[in-house]
């Protein structure tokens, strides 16, 4: 089954009562499939056709504030249209689960594949997924609505898959039922709803005074959102045998140095460390698959014994000190007395190919100077350059 | 006014009272204020009907006049009325 075409299903077997996006390649595939599953009677939902992301989002406020079931989509350009509302969304704790089908951001116009989206709206406030394959993104769409509906939560959930290299693959998945999905996902029960029999006011006006209060109410509430985020990720592998964890390891046993990415790239960096471990290099992955709330107790955990932590980010902060992860990472490794060596690459904009020899280049870079400049901090790699 | 902490804030910064905006007195913004002349007002209501924030009530003998703790100062009441009886009169500073 194509990977954006699961993700529909899953969002159908979620039983959504609203969906409101508009087309933009690579989400292309998924509101199509959903826009015929609901043309012809298989989900019954509102599918509200609308004249951009701006109104997509709008739209998706509104019907979670009366308390429907709401899904969207977007990709690049159009997560980019709809940011000022994806603060709104969060901010006003609806439960609105979005697969961001992770495209580059113009200019140049680009369609393909890299985290530059995702990683510009960053601080809006949303539980945020990294997902590396299908079944992942078919999964996490089902989990996504029971950590975002959770009254402990109540917040949005972006899941982060990659356009094309995974969006548009056709992969071998491990369906599950609807009485599953029902046991797991009961109805969505909000804890406010506009209804004119109980009037309150959404969206309010906020004074210095107040607003605040309000930001660090959001916060914590993010910050919390971890455990239930845990608790979740439990229920579905006792249901399907599928465990989930924030950072996930591999080949972390008595790993020196150890690879971080986040989404499809992942699957490439495990092929380089295969290839590593055959030549007994100590070389390990971690794989990022929660954003936010930033998992920072599990990733120290993870890397006591490493030595140099390599991170591949697939965004360029222009003119930052590195990239989004790595000087996300690097920073809240500051204060840590067993940090290892954090050096970044910017690697995959746009598109371009990630192949496993590019990524042992970059244990390579970082260990020892092979032919090329030994990199200490961070780097755009696979950039064509004179000389 | 006490004022929420953040624990306090309702989830989504909801406002779970109707009508409670009342408690909020945002008359002390205006830098002008609604003066009325009775002998000239012939009770028409037109500031009534005209004022923006529902600020002007009448009271028992049929004369209107603007409750100043939600009173802006626009001088719409003053620029509609019929009579010329309303005049704005710089609030002191």
């Amino acid at each position: 089954m194509e990977v954006s075409v699961a993700v529909s299903e899953a969002i159908k077997l979620a039983n959504v009562d609203c969906i409101a996006a508009y087309p933009i390649t690579p989400q292309t595939h998924i509101v199509e499939h959903l826009s015929e599953l609901v043309a012809d009677g298989h989900l019954d939902a509102e599918f509200i056709p609308v004249e951009s992301e701006h109104s997509a989002m709008s739209v998706c406020i509104g019907t979670s504030a009366v308390g429907a079931r709401t899904f969207t989509s977007s990709s690049a350009q159009g997560l980019a249209l709809m940011h000022e509302l994806l603060f709104i969304a969060s901010a006003m704790r609806f439960p609105i689960v979005m697969a961001v089908v992770n495209r580059a951001l113009s200019a140049p116009l680009n369609i393909w594949n890299d985290h530059g989206d995702i990683m510009a709206s960053r601080d809006c406030g949303w539980i945020q997924i990294f997902v590396e394959n299908g079944q992942q993104a078919f999964d996490q769409t089902f989990c996504a609505f029971r950590m975002a509906e959770d009254r402990r939560v109540l917040l949005p959930v972006a899941v982060n898959l990659d356009g094309f290299t995974l969006s548009h693959v056709v992969e071998s998945l491990e369906l599950v039922n609807q009485e599953t999905v029902d046991k797991f996902l009961p109805p969505y029960q909000p804890l406010y709803t506009i209804h004119p029999d109980r009037p309150i006011t959404m969206g309010a006006f906020a004074m210095p005074e107040v607003y605040m209060e309000t930001r660090k109410a959001h916060e914590v509430a993010l910050r919390n959102a971890k455990q239930v985020i845990l608790e979740v990720w439990d229920e579905w592998a006792a249901l399907t045998g599928r465990r989930y964890q924030p950072i996930e390891g591999y080949h972390m046993e008595g790993a020196e140095i150890a690879l971080l990415a986040a989404g499809g790239v992942s699957e490439v960096a495990m092929e380089a460390v295969d290839q590593m471990r055959e030549k007994g290099r100590r070389v390990g992955l971690l794989k990022l698959h929660l954003w936010r709330p930033f998992p920072l107790e599990e990733l120290k955990q993870m890397i006591s014994g490493v030595k140099t932590l390599v991170v591949i980010d697939r965004a360029l902060s222009t003119g930052g000190p590195g990239g989004p992860v790595f000087s996300e990472i690097r920073s809240a490794l500051y204060t840590y007395p067993k940090r290892p060596k954090v050096v970044g690459f910017i690697a995959g904009l746009g598109g371009r190919d990630v192949p496993p020899e590019q990524i042992i280049e970059m244990v390579d870079r970082t260990t020892t100077a092979q032919g090329k400049k030994r990199i200490k901090e961070f780097h755009m790699i696979g950039v064509r350059e004179r000389g | 006014m006490e004022q929420y902490t953040w624990e306090e804030i309702p989830v989504g910064a909801v406002v779970t009272e109707p009508g409670n905006a009342r408690e909020y007195k945002t008359g002390d913004w205006k830098s002008q204020r609604p003066v009325v002349d009775k002998s000239q007002c012939i009770k028409c209501a037109v500031c009534w009907i005209y004022c923006p924030e529902a600020a002007i009530h009448h009271n028992g003998d049929g004369y209107y006049f603007a409750d100043l703790q939600y009173c802006k100062g626009c001088g719409i009441c003053a620029r509609e009325c019929l009579t010329g009886c309303i005049t704005m009169v710089e609030e002191e500073k």
